[in-house]
């Protein structure tokens, strides 16, 4: 059977991008959810801030969660059905209760989602006890599985995330040591270090580098470093917050482009992969956006989608390579298909840093602002229609 | 208590890989056999964090015992291992040239493999090395193929052993921590922090401890000084970036840094070799582990793009001496097996053929062999079926490596049950995977913290 879509991940991209296709006349669309329920990684932050650019309401995690599957309805949404390989041509090779399957459909949406990087992929020093994960993971044991690993982790890391993990502890009865930060001021805007001081009393320690996790069979402690001096930190546990990685180990060992620098597959601006029977939408283009500016990337994606459906979407031959240069980590979308409507591009900066925000078509800067760029922000760029005319290469700078 | 029986004919002090190779031996002999293990489970110490590879011992000291046992050990591997259910990935190794002195020293590298027996070593040229690793830098300038060396798996391998001595009637006691010890006329009372154990023979198999529980039978010949090897993991996807086992030119003190496929479909670099007086702590290094990935890149230049899984640190018992340290005291019914470095785990086999001579010799005739009871691990390759590919499956569970609940449920019962997490994840490849259990530790808690008690603690009801 040839659906029109399958959907790969059930979280906020997938699901809306589901309920996007759903609307748009097609019942015939295919979600493939790995765990035993739908809902995403919102499913295991129960604390409020979900829902507000797609929905318009302040709900929790979970309850985002269920509106979401709940709004995809007219969709399958098949649980318990791990990907196992994307198939050119729009495949996917899947695992599920009834064994291992090829299932095809004219488009594909990679809607994967993403992870933190773990303690070994970031080369951290020391043992290697009990007690040191993820946010994600110290989440999903709180709120899922209503237990706690320690009592009195250090908090790795100040990206929002972090403070998300602050109000997982403190619904918990854990009680934070220290939040440690390598950068000389907190990832997250600004009230995110008031809060956590005055709020849930913890300690924010910035310029501070974690130089080894101690501990046998659990963590006993952390050496940090502040300053050229070094400090042992007593506590029973580590969480890694932040550094996320995009879930696209298919796209990597897979048919599709990947790009090394967002660590997601390429797109071009309708959200389509090499292989023009895949998209790609949410957070397995690059590392993180809230949930919410993941679910209106399904939305946008779902809608190239039934254009595709429709024979309407401009055909890839004649894309125009975006390059990211000196002070951005990486722009996406990575190819453009120039047509009538404005091109938005989405790019990330190094590290702080304060300078000219340049767009070069061939060579010839055609757009230009100053910028002050704070690691993990978001950059946006507007390309009117008629500045990609007979363009042959575009690259991004901020210098 | 001396005029009794022993409680057992033997008693392994030590549940490495050698000690549950030599378990084996001795339970399929039809000996009483106790492996009295201080860690919670097998491979606490030095067996856990190994290169992985069956060497044909192309590069060992000639005439050596360590080179004996290592070859008896690998053809022992190569006919157990099917019945065994364990890996064996036949890469072949490449010792790549990558300078004038390292060329210079291929035709000795290949004179002593023929000296230790291993026949099919030749060397080959630029052209033949880069025909079959193309990922190789541009600047090599030639290389050893050493056809017989292999990828297994340093987990499987003892933890069969071990099934196979407990199918056959021995005896595991984990968290059972040797203090001490007396000869007595029956053979010897040892002091354990589970009590006193009784048994006619003793075999030290203590690895980086070996030298303070020989001190319980005489002064120690030997000193243990351990030697810390970090290891990188790479993701799944460098798994094609070298399909033989990429050795370089050897110097004095060590085999150097190589790069070779892991029988679960990763990539390893590794190891580094540091002297450390820390018996217990093998820590991870962030300088180190950079200039391991540096040392990759430098070997493969595309290596740069591949993610980290995760990275280890193992500490090898070496000693002052190169050679293995074994040796049978009849008047002590004591056996020594120390010093037995990173080749233990191809040894251990041999290791155990050649105790079972000295036991022979030394100690009597063994009891007739009963028929052994073939004890099959579970396969956790790629290259057969698996769990989570048969239609009815259960739950996956951990998404990376493909690891289905009965999988975890069955490693946490039955003969030797995981005795801790790092246990539960060696039996199962669960949390092992690209995200380190981002994915799936709540679930793995889950199933595994009614046996494993201690991880979590309830939210509810917090104990106080």
């Amino acid at each position: 059977m040839m659906r029109s879509a399958i959907i790969i991940g059930g979280g906020p991209a997938g699901l809306s991008a589901a309920r996007t296709l759903v609307r748009a006349g097609h019942d015939d669309v295919l979600v493939l959810e790995r765990n035993p329920e739908a809902g995403g990684l919102p499913r295991f932050a129960a604390h409020p801030g979900w829902g507000m650019l797609d929905f318009h309401r302040l709900w929790s995690g979970p309850t985002y969660a269920r509106k979401l599957v709940a709004a995809a309805r007219g969709a399958e949404i098949r649980t318990d059905t791990t990907v196992t390989a994307l198939l050119p041509g729009g495949g996917v090779e899947v695992s599920g209760p009834g064994g291992v399957e090829r299932l095809w459909a004219h488009t594909v949406l990679l809607a994967a989602g993403i992870r933190e990087m773990p303690r070994g992929a970031r080369l951290l020093s020391g043992t290697r006890p009990w007690g040191v994960m993820g946010t994600g993971a110290f989440q999903e044991l709180v709120y899922a599985g209503g237990v706690r690993p320690f009592q009195q982790p250090v908090i790795l890391g100040t990206e929002l995330v972090a403070f998300s993990a602050l109000l997982t502890a403190r619904h918990a009865g854990i009680r934070p040591v220290a939040m440690l930060e390598e950068a000389p001021r907190i990832t997250a805007r600004r009230p995110g270090e008031w809060i956590a001081r005055h709020v849930l009393g913890v300690p924010v320690r910035t310029a501070t580098r974690l130089v080894a996790i101690e501990g046998g069979a659990r963590v006993e402690a952390v050496l940090v470093e502040h300053a050229g001096r070094q400090e042992r930190i007593a506590c029973d546990g580590v969480i890694l917050s932040g550094r996320f990685v995009p879930e696209a180990a298919l796209v990597r060992g897979g048919p599709l482009q990947f790009d090394a620098a967002t660590g997601g597959p390429a797109i071009d601006n309708h959200f389509r992969c090499s292989d023009p029977a895949f998209f790609a939408a949410g957070n397995v283009l690059r590392p993180v956006e809230h949930s919410g500016a993941a679910a209106l990337e399904g939305i946008a994606a779902a809608r190239a989608m039934v254009r595709a459906l429709a024979g309407a979407l401009p055909e890839p031959g004649q894309s125009i390579p975006v390059l990211a240069q000196g002070g951005l980590r990486y722009v996406y979308p990575q190819r453009l298909v120039p047509g009538d409507a404005p091109i938005r591009l989405y790019a990330r900066a190094s590290g702080e840093q304060r300078g000219r925000l340049r767009v070069l078509a061939d060579g010839r800067a055609v757009q230009e602002r100053k910028l002050h760029a704070l690691p993990e922000r978001r950059i946006t760029l507007t390309l009117p229609a008629a500045l990609l005319r007979d363009v042959e290469s575009l690259s991004v700078e901020l210098a | 208590m001396s005029t009794h029986a022993p409680a057992y004919d033997m008693a392994i002090i030590g549940a490495g890989v050698v000690g549950c190779a030599i378990f084996r031996e001795f339970s399929l002999a039809g000996l009483r056999v106790a492996l009295v293990e201080c860690g919670a489970d097998i491979l606490s110490g030095a067996s856990k964090a190994n290169s992985a590879l069956l060497h044909t011992g192309f590069d060992a000291i000639p005439g050596s015992l360590e080179t004996a046992c290592m070859q008896e050990g690998y053809a022992r591997y190569q006919a157990l291992h099917q019945g065994l259910g364990l890996p064996l990935l036949r890469t072949g190794a490449i010792v790549v040239a990558w300078n004038q002195a390292d060329l210079a020293a291929l035709p000795g590298i290949v004179a002593r493999a023929h000296a230790n027996g291993v026949l099919d070593v030749r060397q080959i040229s630029v052209e033949a090395v880069r025909a079959r690793e193309p990922h190789l830098a541009d600047d090599l300038l030639g290389g050893v193929l050493v056809p017989g060396e292999a990828v297994i798996d340093a987990w499987s391998a003892p933890l069969a052993y071990a099934r196979q001595g407990l199918a056959m009637g021995g005896t595991f006691l984990p968290g059972t921590c040797v203090t001490g010890g007396s000869q007595t006329e029956a053979g010897w009372t040892l002091q354990t922090s589970q009590g006193p154990l009784s048994a006619s023979i003793v075999v030290n198999c203590a690895g980086n401890q070996g030298d303070v529980v020989e001190a319980i039978a005489r002064p120690s010949p030997f000193e243990i000084r351990p030697r810390k090897g970090q290891f990188v993991v790479l993701d799944k996807t460098a798994y094609a970036l070298a399909s033989a086992i990429i050795l370089p030119v050897p110097n004095e003190r060590t085999k150097g840094v190589v790069i070779c496929r892991t029988a679960y479909g990763n990539l390893l670099v590794g190891p580094t070799a540091e002297e450390q007086q820390d018996r217990e702590s093998a820590t991870v290094d962030q300088v180190m582990l950079e200039g391991l990935l540096a040392q990759g890149r430098r070997m493969i230049p595309t290596l740069a793009a591949e993610p980290v899984t995760t990275t280890y640190a193992g500490l090898r018992p070496a000693t002052q001496f190169k050679d293995y340290q074994i040796e049978a005291l009849p008047q002590r019914r004591w056996i020594t097996v120390g010093g037995i470095r990173s080749t233990g785990l191809t040894g251990s086999l041999g290791i155990a053929a050649h105790l079972h001579r000295l036991y022979a010799r030394h100690f009597g005739p063994l009891p007739r062999p009963a028929d052994p009871v073939l004890t099959p691990v579970p396969n956790l390759t790629e290259e057969h079926p698996r769990p989570w590919q048969q239609p009815g499956r259960d739950e996956i569970v951990c998404h990376c490596e493909m690891v289905t609940r009965g999988e975890i449920a069955a490693a946490l019962q039955g003969p030797l049950p995981a005795g801790d997490l790092g246990g539960l994840k060696r039996r199962t490849r669960c949390m092992m995977g690209r995200c380190q259990g981002f994915y799936c530790t709540r679930r793995v808690m889950e199933i595994a913290a009614p046996h494993l008690p201690g991880l979590v603690t309830p939210i509810q009801g917090n104990g106080a």
